[in-house]
């Protein structure tokens, strides 16, 4: 083969490795001009990468549902037509990379939407930071996602707000002085909104109030064993944050196995899919973004009507509705930045505050993280009920 | 000897001087976007080559891949963050002491990923090679699933389902590339020795390579260990690429890919996986086309996520029921043939199937 | 743990063990013929359970007329599966089939994707068939009984139709030694299209028993219980009909009492399985009912 002596391979290897090491230094000189491509076009291009197939799928498709119908209600920012590119991510961090690449240098949107999975969303940050365009996220609520990048947003709050939301509403309004958590351990929104959980329930209610600590992988199906355990507790409130998927089936279990007491959870549960399992039972809580009862702001109602008039058979969640507000959020930065460079629209985003949206008033502070109202649901006669709202500290 | 050795190396060490020149100017003329593809392209040919070491060439039926480059993802990833960045990133629960105030240069990292890998590989190498085709299949799937659970459960090491980021980034194609080419000079160089033939007398007839007096563990144990000290490689370059990862990253489903590029490729020739990779990371991209929404003849047909993946399984089937061998078989790209084709004779008449 | 407790896991885990030996039966009468780990065992697990599901609420059949649907069109695709994507494949190398079937799996969840929506939907359990029973303190759905009743009446048929029937003697024969069998004018293509059907069908009841007790479907659910089962098979010893059901509850049951003994062991309990899977294999390959057979040249 190539018709090598041993001496000429450690050649050609030494040569490889020192070209190698060369470039390390050198590294590539970017394309200044693509921003200033985007701007100067007669239509704004806005970039979707969302999960459409994969583990994250349903999530992505909710967003995309609330994200197309703010498009269709304002069709044009600054008298320009608005062109969306969706790209599928596949609910995987490769591909969640290539399409943000993909959306800022092929098609040269000039901002960016996405995305549902922290994870996910963390692939593309770097990207679009490096690259200079700003991205809003609906739903990452993984603080790590907007961490030392100056281009990431996003309308929903984060993960230790909401975990200690949840742990305030259990020791003040339904009183529990004991709690279990049952966490996804594969999921990073699992587990870190549980800690958040255990920390804020452990200070209010002393060390030993979390009985039980349990864990499952994302894609089990049988939780008869961690729920037993929590049973033998016997503690007052139950925190299992996580996936619709599994949760419908974990709380649905945990009534049948007789398990009384009050189930909390996250705003993934804000979905039809976590509705249909849990349907016939009651005490089934968790913060969201949202509610239909009591809309937060004007925004709310418009949203809510549109979406019954093009959604008739769906049934409204919070994910459509931060879609929703992503992309409204979007128009009213490239508005106020009376601009569509990329670089014009993120300094329009880092300084929004008091934004109305339909999830609530949003205020992005220094991170770009949303500040704004969580609201508590439950499961009610086989609905989702508004419950009570929780604004920031 | 063969008389045209010489120009054969004079040729090869051409083309790696072209390859390097064309990798050089590609990266100050190329979008981000096409080098991005082409460096995973790269990640997914070491994938592909080191599978196919230990598929292709020994006839192993391993689908521990993802597991191994679980490792030398995390490996890097670990021993190239910043101290500051560790300590943001652990917010659950601190990083162990020993691995806080760790920071490698990139280079030295990668290999280091390779190595704890190789290690892992020799580790479960030693058991599991016991076992045959669909027993070694499922066993090797099974370590992978244990390495990835593990990874998931011991937080004060992995941060868990929290996954790292602010991993380096590196986005040079020479780095991707550079891996590459190294493994695959590496490669063709051991399945051209001793071992090699050894590897392959396995593959053929483990029973008669043993009359042989070919040492038959002693040899799968190598080829596998070495598979996953390349596998571990390209999950340290698959850190530096995406520069966050998590455990969910590591589904065997994962391995599934790499084997199809490697079956597309062609068992048993590593030009065929380099190929085959290059092809399936730009197909993936190029491919997005049949999940837009389109305007065929009048008729609007709205965007079907997923279709993709229906091509390329259906493209997995048809391979390997109709056209087995790949797209090249078991050849490899020589130069006798190349010579032979320019009219210069070569001691070899250019044997097909005859990696030369 | 208390009695209601422990009573409680027994339950749990007889729940699981017999999904688990129901569907790890279907596998191990594929195996044990073509000596081939059947990946799309576990997608038709996804497909029964959908036709079972669009029957109910689509197309408002009564629930046994879904279900007996599901079964005979889950039958047919797994028949399909073995004449276009196994068979021609007969006489290649090993790693062959197995890439063949890894192929078929891949292209059934991805056309699920596409054609079904990669979003969950909720699978109606019929009324006649599951409600809830209270013993004390102790809970469970109807499914805890019906589900073993199943499995043992199932596995009393195949054992039956493998034993006293002439097509389970050809069976048997060719699971032995192919070319033999084919030498005494078996026709090994019928019978393997046999097991295929009766594998099939096993797998159809399976799907569908797992969407009453998890009651939702997705193009993806069949990956899991599908690794699972085949371990169980391996467990009880691949090939063995009665091993396939141990295998499962033995599987089931340690499951379960991992995480109700050591609950701070309850993230690892699915590497707790392929543990379990690799120590067998690498101590008694064979199985716990299977027999120890040295590789033939």
């Amino acid at each position: 083969m190539l018709g090598l002596k041993r001496r000429n391979y450690v050649v050609l290897i030494a040569m490889v490795l020192i070209m190698s090491l060369l470039a390390v230094g050198c590294g590539g000189s970017q394309d200044q001009n693509a921003g200033q491509d985007a701007a100067d076009s007669d239509v704004i291009k806005i970039g979707v990468f969302e999960p459409l197939t994969g583990v994250n799928a349903a999530g992505g498709q909710m967003t995309l549902e609330g994200i197309e119908l703010a498009k269709e209600m304002y069709p044009e920012i600054l008298g320009k037509k608005v062109e969306i590119v969706t790209v599928d991510n596949k609910s995987e961090k490769q591909e969640a990379a290539n399409a943000v690449e993909r959306l800022i240098t092929q098609e040269k949107v000039n901002l960016i939407i996405g995305s549902y999975g922290s994870s996910l969303a963390m692939a593309g940050g770097p990207i679009a930071k490096r690259e200079g365009t700003p991205v809003i996220g609906c739903s990452p609520t993984n603080p790590a996602v907007t961490l030392d990048n100056d281009f990431y947003f996003r309308v929903c709050f984060i993960d230790p707000f909401q975990g200690t939301v949840m742990s305030n509403y259990a020791t003040e309004t339904l009183g529990a002085k004991t709690a279990a958590i049952i966490q996804d351990v594969q999921q990073d929104y699992s587990v870190g909104l549980s800690n958040y959980f255990e920390k804020a329930f452990k200070a209010t209610n002393g060390d030993a109030a979390i009985v039980a600590k349990l864990n499952y992988n994302t894609g089990d199906k049988d939780f008869s064993a961690q729920l037993t355990e929590v049973k033998s507790k016997n503690p007052d409130v139950i925190f299992a944050p996580g996936n619709f998927l599994e949760c419908g089936i974990l709380v649905a279990k945990a009534r049948e196995l007789g398990i009384n007491v009050p189930i909390l959870g996250g705003d993934t549960w804000e979905a039809e899919e976590f509705l249909n399992q849990v349907v016939d039972y009651q005490d089934i809580y968790f913060s969201t973004h949202f509610t239909a009862e009591e809309p937060v702001t004007e925004v709310s109602t418009t949203f809510l009507e549109a979406f019954a008039q093009k959604y008739p058979n769906k049934e409204v969640n919070a994910f459509a509705a931060l879609g929703f507000d992503t992309y409204i959020l979007a128009k009213d930065a490239i508005e106020r930045a009376n601009s569509a460079d990329p670089q014009a629209i993120r300094d329009a985003l880092a300084a929004t505050s008091g934004f109305e949206g339909a999830t609530g008033i949003i205020t992005l502070d220094a991170n770009g993280d949303a500040t704004k109202t969580a609201v508590i649901k439950k499961v009610e006669n086989g609905q989702f009920v508004y419950e009570a709202k929780v604004d920031p500290k | 000897m063969d008389k045209h050795a010489k120009l054969k190396f004079i040729l090869t060490l051409l083309v790696v001087l072209v390859s390097f020149g064309a990798l050089y100017i590609a990266q100050g003329t190329m979008n981000s976007f096409y080098i991005r593809v082409l460096n995973l392209a790269a990640i997914y040919a070491i994938l592909a080559l080191s599978l196919n070491l230990i598929l292709g060439f020994t006839g192993m039926f391993s689908l521990g891949h993802a597991g191994f480059m679980c490792i030398g993802s995390y490996v890097a990833g670990i021993l190239t963050m910043s101290p500051a960045s560790k300590e943001i990133i652990y917010f659950m629960e601190p990083i162990h002491p020993l691995l806080a105030n760790v920071q490698w240069p990139i280079l030295p990292a990668i290999l280091l990923g390779g190595i704890i890998a190789a290690l892992f590989g020799f580790m479960i190498g030693f058991p599991a090679l016991r076992l045959r085709d669909d027993y070694l299949a499922i066993a090797t799937l099974g370590f992978a699933e244990i390495i990835r659970i593990v990874v998931t459960n011991v937080i004060p090491i992995t941060n868990g389902a929290l996954g790292l980021k602010n991993i380096p980034s590196v986005d040079s194609l020479l780095v991707y590339w550079g891996c590459a080419i190294v493994t695959l000079i590496v490669l063709m160089r051991i399945i051209n020795s001793s071992w090699g033939y050894a590897f392959k007398a396995i593959r053929d007839n483990e029973i008669a390579a043993q009359a042989m007096g070919i040492n038959i563990f002693k040899h799968k144990l190598l080829s596998f260990t070495i598979g996953a000290f390349f596998a571990g490689i390209a999950g340290a370059l698959m850190a530096f690429l995406i520069t966050s990862i998590d455990p969910t990253m590591y589904r065997f489903t994962f391995t599934f890919q790499i084997l199809l590029i490697v079956v597309l490729g062609g068992m048993g020739s590593l030009s065929g996986s380099v190929i085959a990779a290059v092809i399936f990371s730009i197909l993936m991209e190029v491919l997005r086309f049949v999940e837009q929404p389109m305007n065929l003849l009048g008729l609007e047909i709205s965007g079907i996520p997923g279709m993709r993946m229906v091509i390329f399984s259906l493209g997995l089937l048809l391979i390997i029921l109709f056209y087995r061998r790949g797209l090249m078989g078991t050849n490899e790209f020589n130069w006798n043939w190349v010579l032979n084709r320019l009219g210069i004779k070569t001691s070899h008449q250019g044997k097909r199937g005859e990696a030369n | 743990m208390s009695p209601d407790i422990f009573l409680q896991n027994v339950a749990n885990s007889i729940t699981l063990g017999s999904l688990y030996a129901l569907i790890a039966i279907g596998y191990t009468m594929v195996y044990g013929i073509i000596r081939l780990i059947n990946f799309a065992h576990a997608d038709l697990l996804m497909v029964a359970a959908y036709i079972a599901f669009y029957g109910m609420l689509v197309f408002t059949l009564p629930w046994y007329i879904s279900f007996a649907i599901a079964i005979v069109l889950t039958t047919l695709l797994g028949v399909t599966i073995e004449r276009v994507a196994y068979r021609p494949l007969r006489s290649a190398p090993r790693i062959s089939v197995l890439i063949s079937a890894i192929g078929v799996s891949f292209l059934l969840q991805n056309l699920g994707i596409v054609a079904l929506g990669a979003r969950p939907k909720p699978f109606p359990r019929p009324d006649d068939l599951v409600w809830n029973i209270q013993l004390g303190n102790v809970s469970f759905l109807s499914l805890t009984i019906l589900i073993p009743v199943v499995t043992i009446i199932l596995l009393l048929m195949v054992t039956f139709m493998v034993k006293k029937t002439k097509m389970g003697i050809a069976m048997r024969a060719v699971s032995r030694d192919f070319e033999t069998s084919s030498l005494m004018a078996v026709n090994v293509n019928k019978v393997i299209g046999a097991t295929f059907a009766v594998g099939s069908a096993l797998a159809a009841i399976g799907g569908i028993m797992w969407s009453m007790q998890y009651p939702q479907v997705d193009p993806l659910m069949g990956l899991f219980p599908g690794l699972k089962c085949f371990i169980a098979a391996v467990m009880g010893g691949i090939g063995s009909i009665p091993g396939a059901m141990i295998g499962g509850f033995i599987l089931g049951i340690c499951e379960v009492m991992l995480v109700a003994f050591m609950p701070e062991l309850s993230g690892y309990r699915d590497a707790f399985a392929f543990v379990v899977l690799i120590l067998i294999l690498l101590f008694r390959p064979g199985g716990i009912l299977g027999e120890n057979v040295v590789e033939k040249v």
